[in-house]
């Protein structure tokens, strides 16, 4: 742009006379020397310049336009399930990178066509508004006061000591229907946190191939995880079934087991224990087989197979519950009887 | 143009428009509300602007979150999947988990939406973070802004139970992850903790009620509630007028800046598109929870690097650091290891909530504050707000402690004592260095008022020596710099009157005096110059 021509009464200097440099208080250098004068856009002075914003608005706007159009012919265009490449995010669905790339440009647009309008063509004077206190004045406040004092003696709640009375009573009442109302929301617990599906003689069926269990399938350092037989994906209380029966099964060299009880629960060497976390029941699945350690993902709260499952670290407050197992006639794996302690977190039944 | 002009042109018609807003006037008296509304002033500055994005973003969560209930089915009932996505063909899942899949792979745009909807989400709760902060360290929350304050605490403490619930619905591996961890938090509390948990759930975890139950939470009940707060906030927000910086020109008692209409209208409406645009591009290239590759829930699997959404972080490193404790007595345990961090989740939060009515009690300041501090002029303030979010990131440390020793090569231990001694030490050690910044900071600004600029000019002087020319402010500059007010701490006075007679001093006004000499005495606060020192040191003697 060439500021020489521009008209010389449209130039800020011709404009404020007043304008430069403050000249500092001598009283108090400090004090406040009021709103500091206009300056001016290249845009207040120049009409070509306010033309070009204009049309970089315009622009914007019609940018929009092309980009809601394309999004529409993006939509009817691209198959839902065509990916493309695209550098460097990698492969990605073409449809929802076109649309939102074309809606987000079409929103975009219109954003910036509307800021750049109102940074350059709209005035850009600073306007000072007066500010009321939020307070009422005294005369106000009087008058509410007496307003309601008259109320309150119209309605001679504080003389009819028995209306008041009754009526605290009834409206303090009439809540507890609806607190009443939710005790349906489901069962009472009962003892049904401290009972899952395994009983005595139920056999351990492998997760992964939903076959029971044989000793001979399960050699030392593996990780199984095994659910009660007859408990089925397609069972409708699977989930809630699972989430307490699930198990995990590993051998141990019955030497290297340090826990008597464990080694008492276990067949030579063989151990279940329950999956469920101690801590806020996050499904336990990481084992090291060299340690025995297993670590549940979630929270860290790490645990020794070889030792009763004690916690060696992380938030869990105890050790996991050992099923106890043994071995039928066909020589698959059963249980002896259901968990002897509650599985999964703790609760304050639980003692 | 005036209305004389219209008439007359017009033949006693008035425009169709002005005809429309008479007939709004004589029902709704719009005329009296766009008086003191529709040129209303704004403060310019772009911190303000935050707000604003939250605004915009609960729009586009509520616009796209409209849009996705159309396709989701917030039910359980197990199916077996026969959707596009190949991978998950023939496994059973619930029909939250199938619908979502629909949404994801078989509705042109879904994903897209559902991206929107998520990231928007995201973005909603970090600006009204990042939005509280700012009214934090500037002092906005003063009088008579306490009850936005807490209205704006609210949202963002709803807006955290409402990103739960919604991340729940799809009923995804990780989300049923995270909504197991609730239940094992809910059952660690005292006495009731197994009633609740079977009163949630519908019986025993995971049961098939709770996707109906969170879906009815995240679509109505919490976003109607607040969508009232907002509807109160922004209200608020006119009726008290925009905080605005010191300035030339600007004092408590007025608001300078630009009117409603027509610059904010354009200003801030064209915003919202701007936000709007910037999070369908993101959603464009970004995937967020793709939830095909978590696969459907189930109890007895999990994945690792689990994380919550971020603003859940704290709440996460808090469950993961503390120590296992659970007590057992008379039958009964307490789940010390789980409660705790249950009870501290909403403190770490009510800390910050209540903080503006503590200042209020030990200043003792009934006036109203519409001019905000600079962070440095308020130090004690700035260092309690530091400490605070330092609390809370080394808790999203401890939340995120799995991805920081696997990405950093770190102790998983280590970690987690970090942020277990950390969590009482952190924010102590970030207390003192603010104070200690901002304190410096107001000694360069006494220095930059008393001495002026450093100019970068040197001078040899003709004896040899160098000096540095310092240009002294202008009066715009030394108002701006010694405009804030500067508290005296609290006096208890005499402890016993004229005539010796002992004067009982409550416990409370003690705590209150030495609240007090922390904030504002000598070592918190650096005393701004007076014209004196000023004058004493620009006419006297030159420069030095």
């Amino acid at each position: 742009m060439s500021s020489q021509d521009i008209p010389e009464e449209n130039l800020p200097a011709e404009q404020d006379e007043h304008g430069a440099v403050s000249v500092a208080d001598e009283k108090n250098p400090f004090a406040d020397p009021g709103l500091p004068p206009h300056e001016h856009r290249v845009q207040d002075i120049d009409e070509r310049a306010a033309k070009r914003s204009e049309r970089m608005v315009a622009l914007l706007f019609t940018v929009s336009m092309l980009a809601t159009v394309g999004f529409i012919a993006s939509y009817v265009a691209i198959p839902h399930d065509k990916a493309i490449y695209v550098f460097p995010i990698g492969h990605i669905n073409a449809l929802n990178f076109a649309l939102g790339l074309t809606l987000g440009l079409a929103l975009f647009a219109i954003g910036a066509g509307a800021v750049h309008w109102a940074r350059t063509l709209m005035s850009d004077v600073e306007i000072a508004d007066e500010r009321h206190p939020v307070e009422a004045s005294p005369e106000v406040k009087a008058k509410v006061m007496d307003d309601f004092r008259a109320g309150a003696k119209e309605s001679a709640l504080g003389r009819r000591k028995l209306i008041r009375n009754t009526m605290f009573g009834a409206l303090a009442l009439f809540p507890l229907s609806g607190v009443m109302l939710l005790r349906d929301l489901g069962p009472l617990p009962g003892t049904k946190l401290r009972h899952t599906m395994w009983s005595k003689g139920k056999l351990l069926v492998n997760m992964n191939t939903n076959e029971p269990l044989r000793a001979s399938d399960v050699s030392v350092g593996s990780l199984t995880f095994a659910k009660p037989e007859g408990l089925e994906e397609k069972d409708e209380n699977f989930q809630t079934e699972i989430a307490k029966a699930a198990l995990m099964i590993v051998r141990i060299q019955p030497d290297n087991i340090k826990d008597k009880r464990e080694l008492e629960w276990s067949h030579e060497g063989i151990v279940a224990y329950s999956k469920i976390c101690t801590h806020v029941g996050c499904p336990i699945s990481l084992y090291e087989q060299q340690t025995h350690h297993v670590l549940c993902p979630c929270h860290q709260s790490t645990f020794d197979l070889s030792d009763g499952a004690r916690v060696i670290f992380g938030p869990a407050g105890h050790a996991l519950p050992q099923l106890r197992i043994g071995v039928n006639d066909e020589g698959y794996l059963e249980a002896l009887g259901d968990f002897e302690e509650p599985v999964g977190p703790a609760f304050w039944e639980r003692g | 143009m005036s209305t004389n002009d219209t008439t007359a042109t017009r033949r006693g018609k008035a425009p169709a428009g002005e005809r429309v807003a008479d007939w709004a006037d004589g029902r709704l008296g719009i005329y009296s509300l766009a008086k003191t509304n529709m040129r209303k002033i704004f403060p310019d500055h772009w911190s303000f602007m935050l707000g604003e994005v939250c605004l915009y973003s609960f729009i586009i969560i509520i616009l796209t979150g409209v849009y996705l209930t159309l396709f989701f089915h917030p039910s359980m009932n197990e199916v077996e999947y026969h959707g596009s996505y190949i991978p998950l063909q023939g496994q059973m899942m619930s029909e939250a988990f199938n619908s979502t899949m629909h949404i994801s792979f078989d509705v042109r745009g879904g994903l897209l939406i559902r991206q929107i909807h998520h990231w928007a989400a995201l973005i909603f709760l970090a600006g009204m973070f990042v939005h509280m902060m700012r009214v934090f360290f500037t002092g906005a929350f003063r009088k008579p802004r306490e009850v936005n304050w807490l209205f704006g605490f609210l949202l963002l403490v709803l807006g955290m139970f409402t990103g739960f619930t919604g991340y729940s619905l799809p009923d995804d591996l990780l989300s049923g992850t995270g909504v197991r961890f609730m239940e094992g938090a809910i059952l660690s509390v005292p006495i009731v903790g197994t009633y609740l948990s079977m009163f949630l759930f519908g019986g025993e975890f995971p049961g098939g009620d709770f996707v109906a139950r969170f879906y009815s939470i995240h679509i109505l009940l919490l976003p109607g509630i607040m969508l009232g707060l907002l509807v109160g906030h922004l209200i608020l927000v006119f009726y008290h007028k925009h905080t605005q910086f010191a300035g030339p020109g600007r004092t408590n008692n007025n608001v300078v800046g630009m009117p409603l209409l027509p610059v904010y209208m354009a200003k801030a409406g064209g915003f919202f598109f701007l936000v709007f645009g910037v999070i369908a591009a993101i959603a464009a290239i970004a995937s967020i929870n793709p939830i095909w590759a978590m696969g459907p829930y189930r109890p007895d699997m999990v994945s690792t690097g689990a994380q919550p959404d971020w603003y859940m972080g704290f709440s996460e490193g808090l469950i993961r650091v503390m120590p296992g404790w659970e007590i057992n007595l008379w039958g009964h345990t307490l789940v010390l290891g789980v409660f705790i961090p249950l009870v501290i989740f909403p403190l770490v939060l009510v800390a910050i909530a209540v903080y503006p009515f503590v200042e209020a009690w030990v200043t003792g300041d009934r006036r109203e504050h519409h001019i905000l501090d600079r962070p440095r002029n308020a130090p004690t303030r700035t260092a309690f707000g530091a400490a605070w979010v330092s609390w809370y990131f080394v808790l999203m440390i401890g939340g995120g402690n799995d991805l920081w020793a696997t990405h950093f090569h770190l102790s998983i231990n280590a970690i987690t004592w970090f942020v277990r001694v950390g969590f009482f030490v952190v924010p102590v050690l970030v207390f003192i260095a603010t104070k200690r910044m901002c304190l410096g900071l107001q000694r360069r600004d006494k220095d930059k008022v008393l001495h002026g600029r450093e100019s970068g000019i040197i001078k040899r002087l003709p004896h040899g020596e160098f000096i540095e020319v310092h240009e002294p402010l202008s009066q715009d500059a030394l108002h701006t710099l010694t405009a804030h007010e500067q508290y005296k701490p609290l006096e208890i006075g005499p402890t016993t009157d004229d005539n010796g007679v002992e004067r009982k001093v409550k416990g409370s006004e003690k705590l209150r005096a030495k609240l007090s000499e922390a904030y504002f005495g000598e070592e918190s606060q650096i005393a701004k110059p007076t014209v004196e020192e000023y004058k004493e040191i620009t006419s006297g003697h030159g420069h030095h």
